[in-house]
């Protein structure tokens, strides 16, 4: 393991009032990704539904993709956490993911026609596209629970209470994600609208973790 | 006691005593039952009384037993002719059975995305797919896109891809009829089988009226929307064509003087604001619960 230089200064984190505030972060940050995740997966099948329909199998194509993508992210969430984990880097990882999705702004249309044009089974078509649109900012999501699991933990015993309740917060921001995307986003803004405003809060949350960048090393 | 309230609780379900099921199935889409009652027989989706799909009269098979599709048929005083014809959406296959009778020369391109579907009105409702009328097993966007790319035209175009109480959003928004003016022919006509309660209904005109200006506005209980590419006909023109066609058309229950008077130009009865549907916005299953 590498050693952090010598602070002359206390982190803002280690002032004790506000460990509170960087325990909230955490949970703040991985229920927002759990919204996130579920927000942009439901959108995507609006995004699908022109060029491949919205039968069964291209809701399954997007959940494969989805699925897939998480399940990568987990991993490599694990692994980064090992190398001097911080609250920042924490939020540099939603922010990240947030920037991944701009393409599917910028470009989306223009990537969903061009594979229109060349597949022509929808099932293809729809793994194609969600893998090109979503499967990065989807790993990049991925790998937030487990990071937040080890700013979490401060002993072994304790471990998985601590990653309980943070499966309990991130899952609980997908259930919300799924709620308010389908019962009342789409009734009020556009698609596009409701992936620039998912994005920008990534961005926003991710930019209130980076004074903290103690490492946390217990 | 137990016979009344088995009848009760039967026509509470919207199904009446001597009702016979012949066959029911639970498509990838949704559950499907046929029945028989009051001399008719019926395909319906889900289990809402009123989600009745198509009907058949089992005495006069070839008479149309629902206003929408008497309606959908007024397309004919728009386009008498019609060579290529599309139908979105089969259900028991009663508009392309319907057409073809009345058109053995015409192709007739059908649309269903649920094979259940198309099974059930070949074994119960006596749709017989044939060289010239073939069935496409298909979400109706994808087909019209890829007919749209191969630059084909047809000359009526029939949109009965909704039921009661679900639309496929993606066929409800402005790109989409945009696509579909596209496939049509210089004179070609759209017939869409719509909605005529609800808050849908005043996005619904909005999109349709953004997309292709005047439109006829058929309604009884049912609502269908007719147009033609380049702009609606003169009443001379229709009166014309009704006549043409009282020749065949009363042999399946459609005659002039019950559909021409159901022929009004939309009036604008919705608020100037109303939003358009599109791709991007396009909560139309949500609107429709409004």
């Amino acid at each position: 393991m590498h050693s952090e230089p010598q602070r002359l200064y206390r982190p803002l984190a280690a002032v004790p009032r506000l460990r509170w505030l960087r325990t909230a972060l955490v949970f703040g940050i991985a229920g927002w990704s759990g919204f996130y995740v579920m927000a942009v997966e439901l959108l995507s099948g609006r995004l699908m539904a022109p060029s491949f329909g919205s039968s069964i199998y291209v809701w399954g194509g997007i959940i494969t993709v989805f699925m897939l993508a998480l399940s990568l992210g987990y991993l490599l969430g694990g692994q980064l956490s090992l190398r001097a984990p911080s609250l920042r880097k924490l939020g540099l990882i939603l922010a990240a993911a947030g920037l991944s999705t701009l393409p599917v702004l910028l470009f989306g249309d223009a990537m969903l026609d061009f594979l229109f044009e060349r597949v022509s089974d929808p099932r293809y078509g729809t793994l194609l596209a969600s893998t090109a649109l979503f499967f990065v900012p989807t790993v990049i999501s991925g790998m937030v629970s487990p990071y937040a699991i080890r700013l979490l933990v401060r002993q072994l015993s304790a471990s998985g209470k601590s990653a309980g309740s943070l499966y309990f917060v991130s899952t609980f921001g997908s259930a919300a994600g799924t709620l308010m995307t389908s019962f009342y986003l789409v009734l009020w803004f556009e698609v596009n609208q409701i992936y620039a405003g998912l994005i920008a809060t990534s961005l926003l949350l991710g930019a209130l973790a980076l004074p903290f960048d103690e490492v946390v090393d217990a | 006691m137990l016979r009344t309230a088995t009848a009760s609780l039967l026509a509470l379900l919207g199904l009446s005593a001597e009702a016979r099921v012949l066959h029911t199935e639970k498509s990838l889409y949704r559950n499907i039952t046929v029945l028989e009652e009051n001399g008719e027989r019926c395909m319906r989706f889900g289990r809402v009384a009123s989600s009745r799909q198509t009907c058949l009269r089992l005495t006069q098979p070839d008479q149309l037993v629902f206003d929408y599709t008497r309606m959908m048929l007024g397309a004919l005083y728009l386009q008498p002719q019609p060579r290529d014809i599309l139908v979105v959406g089969l259900g028991g296959g009663t508009l392309p059975m319907t057409l073809r009778k009345l058109y053995p020369q015409a192709r007739i391109d059908t649309v269903e995305i649920d094979p259940a579907v198309t099974r059930i009105a070949s074994r119960f409702f006596g749709f017989q797919p044939d060289a010239a009328m073939t069935v496409a097993e298909e979400d109706g966007r994808v087909f019209v896109k890829r007919q749209l790319k191969q630059g084909r035209k047809y000359e009526l175009v029939m949109l009965d891809a909704f039921d009661h109480d679900y639309i496929p959003e993606h066929l409800l928004t402005r790109e989409f009829l945009l696509e579909v003016r596209g496939i049509l022919a210089p004179r070609g006509v759209l017939a869409a089988n719509t909605f005529s309660s609800s808050k849908l209904y005043q996005h619904e005109s909005a999109t349709y009226a953004a997309v292709f200006g005047d439109f006829y506005n058929l309604q009884t209980r049912s609502r269908v929307i007719l147009l033609r590419q380049g702009g609606l006909p003169a009443r001379g023109e229709l009166e014309a064509n009704a006549a043409r066609l009282e020749k065949a058309l009363p042999y399946y229950g459609v005659s002039q003087d019950w559909l021409l008077p159901l022929f009004k130009l939309s009036a604008r009865d919705w608020p100037a604001s109303t939003r358009v549907l599109t791709d991007q916005y396009a909560p139309s299953n949500l609107l429709n619960a409004m």
